[in-house]
């Protein structure tokens, strides 16, 4: 495919995870053809799997990753040999830490507390509300991998209620999060979690809701910060075109009035290089969790994108 | 001296961020602030609002050794003037307006700072000239001084003793003064979705105009069914008539037509019928209205004026559009006859040949006042005499 990438310009691949992907990408891809003078297209994929599975085929030349798909890009490229080209990223996509939260009120003062309690968590493939803090759980000495079948009468391990709200779009839909947070204050003290996990951003979101209004949550810890999204060029990729589609990102001006409403709802102020130092985290806790094998092949069994 | 902010046990949950903004906003992008506070989620908050708002929590003032708890260092970014940088003002709160109202400016008051981006505002009428009278504003201000309420400006308990044959006739009248009424709010409401908002107080004139049309139509269709019959007549020709001013698609025009001629010669109507009332509902009715109209009319002339002063030969589109009209009208009847019948058994008060007479020869001295108002107007807007009595006497026989 890569001979034929430069004739027919530059094809991205994003994820649907919310209507708005339509207008910002239009609307991206409007400004990149014209005053950016890119011969730019993009396709919308429903799922992330898909999307990275192309991106590595050669099927589309750039892919809007999330974190998870980019481990899973990685992953995959190098069992093929494929050579991936990090693109750039947003300046909001830098050091993000997922929390363990618990209400207030709650007796749980540390990490070790929840043994035998009750955590909920977002979506099976959620980075920053699954896959991370569950994570940071077993550093802290905590089993979260036995059945998760809501079952109080096992106390050796901390029972994980999920949340799986659009699966497949790895963590971008808020659902599941939501839920999770919701999931503290249910009204039957047995439906009720101990514990929830969030993206630290989130904090502030569902206070603003009235999820979690102020003084009814505490945070109980953090993980170290990560990464988020990132920008990825594959193997059918022009490389010219790539080099222009990233300077063409990065000079974008959060002063245009034209950009700016796109920048908005893509939630960053500027495009940053890419960094590629913020996955470790993500890397160690795909491993533990057995979500994908090192060749990037699908192994959480009860994950159906 | 460095930049400080202290939260005291306030989170970003809980409004915070509005001390974190207003310190930030003493800063020039890259400078530095201290801020400090006992929230237990408070770096939380701060890592995910600064994110959020393109600036930078400084990790080394939050994780160094001598680093006091609760304490953090936001370093400020640009997104704030990149969004503010080309931002202009639209015009002057207090006027006069500009003369030529900005597009971008949209919706925004005038005078308020305005961020560049947005939808520019629809609107066909964007120059002063073509729609601004300096009397606007006090024209504004006495209008909404004098509104009135049509349940308690009107006493409709006051004893109602007519004839039949002079109820049917003033029964006639509102009719057809409804039918009229409901133009003369229309079209203002129309010339409204056209009009740069920038061109405040002739918008609230406009808004206010129909709303005063609003309440004539009520009190009119009142009065109408007062004594408990059906109403009156409505004929081709004057709906016609009326229709023409509908489609008027220039500001100044339409107002020159409704404003000027038809609500001008309206005045004398009304005048008219208050004078020759047969009970007092009908003499209050008229006289409310007639208070209203001539505010409509003062600013027609006086938007008209303006627009000829500026530009003489405006005169000449304002001829045309009379010109115009009365050939559109040429093969029309007009009046309903029914309305002229009333109008002089009104002034007659009854079939009495020598009363008919004396309300025929009324009549006939309302037309000459109306012709007289109407060349009064045009010579006020600039045409020379004869030319406003060839004018005046194009305008349409239905009155408005």
């Amino acid at each position: 495919m890569s001979g034929t990438g430069a004739s027919r310009g530059l094809v991205l691949g994003a994820v649907a995870y919310d209507p708005k992907v339509v207008t910002i990408w239009d609307g991206f891809r409007a400004w990149l053809r014209g005053p950016g003078g890119l011969e730019f297209d993009y396709v919308l994929y429903s799922n992330y799997e898909r999307q990275v599975e192309d991106l590595v085929a050669g099927r589309v030349d750039v892919a809007w990753n999330s974190p998870l798909a980019w481990v899973r890009a990685r992953r995959l490229a190098a069992a093929r040999g494929v050579i991936l080209t990090p693109v750039t990223m947003r300046d909001s996509d830098r050091d993000l830490r997922s929390l363990v939260v618990t209400r207030a009120d709650s007796p749980v003062r540390s990490l070790g507390d929840l043994n035998g309690r009750v955590v909920a968590v977002g979506a099976v493939d959620s980075p920053q509300a699954t896959l991370l803090p569950l994570s940071l759980l077993r550093a802290a000495g905590l089993r979260v991998d036995g059945p998760r079948v809501d079952n109080r009468g096992d106390r050796g391990d901390v029972v994980v209620r999920r949340f799986d709200i659009g699966v497949g779009l790895h963590g971008d839909h808020v659902g599941g999060e939501r839920e999770a947070a919701r999931a503290m204050f249910a009204a039957d003290p047995a439906d009720r979690a101990d514990a929830a996990f969030m993206i630290d951003s989130n904090l502030l979101l569902f206070a603003r809701e009235g999820v979690l209004p102020p003084g009814s949550a505490r945070v109980l810890a953090q993980t170290p910060p990560y990464d988020h999204c990132t920008m990825t060029a594959g193997p059918s990729a022009d490389q010219a075109q790539t080099a222009s589609l990233r300077e063409l990102l990065l000079d974008m001006d959060y002063g245009d009035p034209d950009l700016r409403p796109l920048l908005d709802l893509e939630g960053l102020k500027q495009w940053l290089p890419p960094r590629l130092s913020g996955y470790d985290q993500l890397e160690r806790a795909v491993d533990e969790a057995g979500f994908y094998d090192a060749e990037g092949g699908i192994r959480a069994s009860d994950y159906r994108p | 001296m460095r930049a400080t902010t202290d939260l005291e046990d306030l989170g970003l949950d809980e409004g915070g961020h509005l001390l974190v903004d207003h310190a930030l906003a003493q800063l020039r992008p890259g400078e530095r602030l201290t801020i400090t506070g006992r929230h237990q989620a408070l770096g939380v908050h701060l890592a995910a609002w600064c994110r959020e708002h393109g600036h930078r929590l400084a990790a080394e003032a939050a994780e160094a050794d001598d680093a006091p708890a609760g304490q953090f260092e936001v370093v400020k970014g640009t997104a704030n003037e990149q969004r503010w940088r080309d931002a202009r003002r639209a015009g002057a709160a207090d006027g006069p307006p500009d003369a030529s109202a900005d597009p971008r400016w949209g919706l925004a008051a005038r005078g308020a700072l305005v961020e560049a981006g947005g939808p520019p505002i629809g609107a066909e009428w964007t120059q002063r000239d073509h729609v601004w009278a300096d009397i606007a504003p006090r024209l504004y201000a006495a209008a909404a001084a004098s509104q009135w309420d049509p349940a308690t400006a009107v006493d409709w308990h006051a004893e109602v003793a007519v004839p039949p044959e002079i109820e049917r006739a003033v029964v006639q009248l509102m009719t057809y003064l409804v039918e009229n009424e409901q133009a003369a709010l229309i079209i203002p409401a129309r010339l409204l979705t056209q009009l740069h908002p920038h061109f405040r107080e002739v918008m609230q004139l406009l808004a206010v105009q129909a709303a005063d049309e609003a309440r004539h139509v009520e009190v009119f269709t009142r009065r109408g069914l007062l004594a408990g019959g059906p109403l009156g007549t409505s004929s081709a020709g004057g709906r016609t008539s009326l229709h023409t001013l509908l489609t008027e698609p220039d500001f100044t025009t339409a107002s020159f037509l409704l404003s000027v001629l038809g609500e001008g010669t309206f005045l004398d109507l009304l005048r008219f019928i208050n004078r020759h009332a047969p009970d007092s509902v009908t003499a209050d009715v008229a006289r409310l209205a007639v208070r209203d109209e001539a505010r409509h009319v003062a600013f027609g002339v006086a938007h008209t004026a303006h627009l000829v002063k500026s530009d003489p030969s405006y005169l000449g589109v304002l001829r045309q559009s009379v010109e115009r009209r009365h050939a559109a009208l040429i093969d029309t009847a007009g009046l309903n006859t029914e309305v002229f019948d009333s109008l002089v058994l009104l002034a007659a008060g009854s079939w009495d040949p020598a009363a008919i007479r004396r309300g025929w020869q009324a009549v006939r001295g309302l037309q000459q006042q109306m012709d007289e108002g109407r060349r009064r107007r045009l010579a006020f807007i600039g045409f020379p005499d004869g030319e406003a009595a060839e004018l005046s006497a194009l305008h349409t026989r239905n009155f408005m």
